[in-house]
């Protein structure tokens, strides 16, 4: 009973196949929630962002208007959930990691997104400089929403989606790479859409 | 919003018998982190296509953790301090 | 062979042998297995869908008929804008037949063995796995004293509404009470305001009776009434809960 059986008349949600999308994607217009977790609600007077690690010569704190007062930048980007749905075009606004990373100095070669809600995610640190990655607290011209991810939550749209990791707080600086919340639990460690690096292994 | 996507630990339970040779939403469990033991079955899961994350109802520390990969199950049993299985033939 | 026990985790292909329509929204499905033990009340089962593209969609759903019946019955709600239910609810047509896996679930079920009197706490479609507990208290002759608190939005929204009135005039251990958030018809003669701690109150029994208490419905529904009943007194292990809500997905 291992071979699946077609059911009648049965077509599923609408999965629309487009080529220019990644490879066993497919286009969605809404915005699907997923989270394994309860919302966290982090007042904006309690929230702030840190940069910290070993090799650093001094830890770097940002409260939300210190975060605010940063040079900020408008995205438009496509995104890719490793659960198979894209969504093109998408707006956001926030602050370029390269904006961040400038004001620090270190000897690390990876970065760990660390999180409210207790989630974390790695990316070798040649991944989120160069204009490839971003905190954004806004989506589409409004504050975002804490079931995307707000205050604010990490972008880094040229790897699945979970990357991007929502309720970000700060980022680790390392030497080692340190598998995240699901890099740990069998997603690919690089997560490239492109090349559909879906599990480890892929 | 939140409030919808939160279901019992009964959700896991066809997963779970996937991997365990007994029905295991019945089982106790221990947490790591603040000590409350529930059944499986109590447990708190936010449903996620992502995998699926059995936290604690008493402090929300992740228990058991799921992925189903397209080959393999990887599972995370590091929040949990014990698992109580009691064998049921009846629940086989 | 016949009786061969089959792992509840392999897919069977379950053949539909009746549909009835329970309400606008909602129909039960009679479903014949090649290979079925026993279940509990309270257990559910898996029901997997595929496209001819190899596309698949997984849901839960769980068992209506008690473990006496020689047929296992689902009752479906269509979910507005759902992928599965609404194959399931408009759909499905008797001779199909669908891949199913189970019994599934030993947490949420009831036996007439276990001991206490029974408080069902039901908000619509969560009704299901306890018209199997309900079913089964009657056809194994439970004398355990068994009440039943039903959330619905509208009179037309219940469901087994004959067969509930039925059970309680038969069972003579079995009372069932209703109550309508959204508007009652003339005459109606049960509740018409969400549970509240009154109600529940009224309804139940005293924590020193030491009710076993199974409450399923939508999420926040499940949440208030097991806030209601600890704070009446109840031990939480006495209370169990069966979240209805969305599996996020195939």
């Amino acid at each position: 009973m291992s071979q699946p059986m077609v059911s009648r008349g049965f077509r599923g949600r609408q999965r629309s196949v487009e080529a220019n999308l990644p490879p066993g994607q497919y286009l969605t217009n809404d915005f699907p929630v997923l989270s394994a977790g309860p919302t966290p609600r982090t007042q904006l007077a309690k929230w702030d962002f840190t940069i910290v690690g070993t090799t650093l010569v001094q830890p770097k704190r940002w409260t939300w208007d210190e975060f605010q007062a940063l040079p900020r930048v408008t995205i438009q980007a496509d995104i890719h959930c490793v659960t198979r749905w894209s969504k093109l075009g998408t707006r956001w606004e926030g602050v370029a990691l390269d904006t961040l990373l400038a004001r620090v100095q270190h000897q690390a070669r990876f970065v760990i997104a660390y999180c409210d809600g207790g989630y974390s995610t790695n990316l070798p640190l040649n991944e989120v400089l160069g204009g490839k990655a971003w905190v954004v607290d806004s989506y589409e011209g409004a504050p975002l929403a804490p079931e995307h991810g707000g205050p604010a939550r990490l972008l880094v749209p040229h790897r699945y989606f979970w990357k991007s990791t929502k309720w970000v707080r700060g980022l680790e600086l390392s030497v080692d790479d340190r598998p995240g919340f699901w890099e740990s639990l069998g997603y690919h460690n690089d997560g490239d859409p492109w090349r559909e690096q879906r599990y480890q292994g892929d | 919003m939140d409030a919808s996507r939160r279901l019992d630990g009964n959700a896991a339970a066809g997963l779970l018998r996937e991997i365990f040779c007994w029905e295991m939403t019945s089982a106790a469990v221990t947490c790591g982190n603040c000590g409350a033991t529930n059944a499986v079955g109590a447990l708190i899961i936010y449903a996620s296509p992502m995998g699926t994350v059995l936290r604690c109802p008493a402090c929300e520390q992740p228990l058991v953790r799921v992925v189903r990969t397209s080959n393999d199950y990887w599972l995370d049993i590091s929040g949990a301090r014990c698992i109580q299985v009691t064998p049921d033939t009846a629940a086989t | 062979m016949a009786n061969r026990l089959v792992s509840p985790i392999v897919w069977q292909r379950a053949t539909v042998i009746e549909t009835v329509r329970e309400t606008p929204q909602a129909r039960s499905l009679m479903l014949a297995l090649p290979h079925w033990q026993r279940h509990r009340a309270g257990q559910h089962v898996e029901v997997r869908l595929t496209v001819e593209d190899g596309y698949q969609a997984q849901r839960s759903y769980s068992i209506a008929s008690p473990p006496e019946a020689p047929y296992l019955m689902l009752t479906v709600e269509r979910i507005a804008e759902g992928e599965v239910s609404p194959y399931l609810v408009d759909v499905v047509q008797e001779g199909d037949q669908l891949e199913v896996r189970g019994p599934i679930g030993g947490y949420f079920t009831w036996q007439a063995s276990q001991s206490g009197p029974l408080l069902l706490v039901a908000g619509g479609s969560g009704i299901v796995p306890l018209m199997a507990m309900a079913r089964h208290h009657a056809l194994a002759g439970s004398t355990t004293p068994a009440h039943l608190l039903y959330s619905a939005r509208q009179v037309d929204n219940i469901i087994y509404h004959a067969e509930l009135e039925q059970l309680a005039t038969e069972d003579q251990a079995f009372a069932v009470f209703y109550t309508l958030t959204r508007g009652a018809p003339p005459g109606w003669a049960g509740f018409q305001r969400r549970i509240d701690l009154d109600m529940l109150e009224d309804v139940g029994w005293p924590p020193a009776q030491h009710p076993l208490i199974y409450i399923c419905g939508p999420t926040p529904l499940v949440e208030a009434v097991a806030t209601m009943a600890l704070h009446l007194g109840h031990a939480q292990g006495r209370i169990k809960t069966e979240r209805f809500g969305p599996t996020g997905g195939s």
